[in-house]
């Protein structure tokens, strides 16, 4: 069991505040994300659950007990760090082995638990070897191993997968996914990659500036992203964001008119998916002024701009649009996203 | 061009080796050559009058256990001074400046600096004598207190000679990075096995480089003995010392000199033998 609350978490360093007010909590077994762009956090927050930093204010919590103050070590949990921190002067074997070591597990367990951790992460060829000898990636995949010997309740991951190649990548990130599930152990997984993010999490936390923008499942933040940071973060090609004019609550897109969430002034920006859309027939809906169209086999990706305003769009790859070419889209009401334009935030889905 | 140039870097080399080969090389020969002959002819007669002499075991005990005693002490106060200044943030730089003020003071000032303290008008005497441990002055310094000697003279060498051991340990600690210790401390490693199985392995080059030079050093003691023993301490640098000054005997204080050099060549194979350092292994 390992329910953690994570409670108003500040952290100054200096004049910086490097978190301001985080707030998350993670259910037992589950598989949350903390997604954003470099230096906005990721790792500070997670030292700080691990007890390797104190937070300036704020609490946390496992299992209803607060846990500020505990020593990193009697917190029943494991990290990967993000720069691996693999010992150079232990072969792999010993370094997989360390944490069993520390607990005093007997030769048997630390044996089997180490050939099964080296088994998952395809590193058994290494255990002899000494950590200079080998790649970043094959390092990283030592760190890992290290961690999940362990059979932590709680295991955080900083960036375990960056240096992989994609493929490798592909599959790490599914083997860890079943054995953790199967395991049953909560995990923080830190990462800026938005597609591992997306296919491994329960939850993703989507952390910009030291705040947690959004916590949602990945299709929610996807769908329905709380800021305009959340929305232009996640997707590839990110959301596209047109400026409209209001007019008595409603959008007037081509000849549809759509309602606004109340409470939005003269105009409102509208957060638009680019594979939400359909061509329409000739004169109507949203025209779309394209500049290039590139055939990606699976898709049309279309660039250019809408009401003068750069937007990208995908379509279907049966479609053909030549460079240049004026279109029209058709938009799904419920798809659509509508956010303010001077904050940034979303109003709330219509229900 | 690099093929055709390759001349260069010997001629940038060879002041130094001209220069170390006049002034180290040579006289060392010269030295060694005094040690092992006798009126020009090869001889092992400086030799043994250095052994038959009635101080030759005594020097040759009393700087190993100098030594003994001294250069462990040192490491581990270093160790420990290191590891502490390591955890402060504010001051580091202070605190580890006035921890190497013992550097700035040349040997022999520091033999006096203890002497003053340790002399029977010194101020040990003073204050035993005002806290009344003591009835009147009392000599520590004599051929009749060997132990409090032996101390005294530790002490102050313990004193003179942490500072450079600390630097070397504590630059060898800096290349440590922290997610080591870190990453040991999440996985259940308590402090002391953390600096036994992180840290100390990981400043191995540091700690066989300052158990070379401290050692050697300390082969060499001198003038901290001379200060506050004088003749009732003999060491061998002292009495290479008194060979050549008070007996005029340059050959036997050369073969005073050539035993010094082996047993300090000696030592250093010993560490690096000891202590291996691989490459391979560091971080
Ligand atoms: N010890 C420190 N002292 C001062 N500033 C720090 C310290 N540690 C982190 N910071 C600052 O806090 C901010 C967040 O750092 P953090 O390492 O948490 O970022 P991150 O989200 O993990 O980034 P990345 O994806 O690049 O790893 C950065 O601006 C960083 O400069
Ligand atoms: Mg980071």
């Amino acid at each position: 069991m390992a329910n953690i609350v994570i409670d108003s978490i500040r952290k100054d360093f200096g004049t910086f505040q490097a978190l301001k007010e985080v707030s998350l909590t993670i259910n037992d077994g589950e598989f949350v994300s903390l997604l954003g762009p470099s230096g906005c956090g990721k790792t500070t927050l997670l030292r700080i659950i691990a007890g390797l930093e104190t937070g300036t204010s704020g609490d946390i919590s496992v299992d209803g007990r607060s846990i500020v103050g505990l020593p990193p070590k009697d917190r029943g949990l494991a990290m990967v760090f993000q720069n691996y921190a693999v010992f150079p002067h232990m072969t792999v074997y010993e370094n997989v082995a360390f944490g069993l070591r520390m607990q005093k597990a007997d030769e048997a367990r630390v044996k089997k638990q180490v050939e099964k951790a080296a088994a998952l992460l395809h590193i058994e060829p290494n255990l002899g070897r000494y950590p200079n000898k080998l790649s970043g990636g094959q390092r990283q995949r030592v760190a890992v191993a290290r961690a999940l010997a362990v059979e932590p309740r709680v295991l955080l991951m900083d960036e375990p997968l960056s240096n992989l190649d994609a493929l490798l990548r592909l599959e790490m990130r599914t083997e860890l996914k079943t054995v953790l599930q199967a395991a049953g152990t909560t995990t923080i997984y830190v990462t800026h990659d938005q597609t591992e993010a997306m296919g491994l999490s329960d939850r993703i936390a989507v952390v910009h500036d030291g705040r947690i923008e959004q916590v949602g499942t990945p299709v929610e933040v996807y769908n329905h992203p709380a800021t305009r940071f959340v929305g232009s973060f996640i997707g590839n090609p990110p959301m596209n964001f047109i400026s409209m004019p209001v007019t008595a609550g409603h959008v007037a897109i081509g000849t549809k008119r759509f309602a606004v969430p109340a409470g939005s002034g003269d105009t409102i920006l509208l957060g638009l998916r680019g594979e939400t859309v359909e061509r329409a027939p000739h004169g109507q809906g949203l025209e779309m002024q394209v500049r290039v169209a590139e055939p990606m086999g699976s898709h049309l990706l279309l660039t250019g701009s809408i009401l003068g305003q750069a937007a990208r769009v995908i379509l279907p790859a049966t479609e053909t649009v030549r460079n240049g070419e004026m279109i029209g889209l058709t938009l799904d009401a419920k798809r659509l996203t509508w956010l303010s334009p001077d904050s940034g935030i979303s109003y709330p889905a219509a229900a | 061009m690099t093929q055709n140039r390759s001349w260069i870097p010997y001629l940038l080399i060879l002041p130094t080796v001209f220069f170390l080969g006049l002034l180290f090389i040579a006289p060392l020969v010269q030295t060694i050559w005094l040690a092992v002959s006798d009126n020009g002819m090869p001889s092992l007669a400086n030799m043994r009058t250095m052994m038959i002499d009635i101080n030759f075991g005594r020097s040759i005990l009393n700087t190993f256990l100098l030594t003994l005693v001294v250069v462990p002490v040192q490491i581990a106060m270093a160790l420990a001074m290191g590891t502490m200044v390591s955890k402060v943030n504010g001051g580091r730089e202070t605190i580890l400046w006035i921890w190497t003020i013992p550097l700035g003071i040349s040997d022999l000032a520091a033999g006096m600096v203890w002497l003053s303290i340790l002399q029977n008008t010194g101020y040990l005497n003073t204050l035993l004598f005002s806290m009344g441990l003591i009835e009147r002055q009392t000599a520590w310094l004599t051929y009749q207190t060997p132990v409090a000697l032996f101390v005294g003279i530790a002490v102050a060498e313990i004193w003179r000679g942490t500072a450079i051991v600390m630097i070397i340990i504590v630059a060898g600690l800096n290349q440590v990075p922290k997610e080591f210790k870190e990453a040991a401390e999440i996985f259940g490693a308590s402090p002391w096995t953390r600096f036994t199985r992180i840290t100390l392995p990981l400043i191995r080059p540091a700690l066989q480089s300052a158990l070379i030079l401290r050692t050697v050093l300390a082969f060499e003691v001198f003038a901290v003995v001379y200060a506050l023993g004088g003749r009732n301490f003999p060491v061998l640098v002292g009495e290479a010392y008194n060979w050549q000054n008070q007996n005029q005997n340059y050959s036997v204080a050369a073969a005073y000199a050539v035993l010094i050099m082996v047993i300090s060549l000696i030592a250093t194979l010993f560490y690096l033998k000891v202590i291996k350092v691989d490459p391979e292994r560091l971080p």
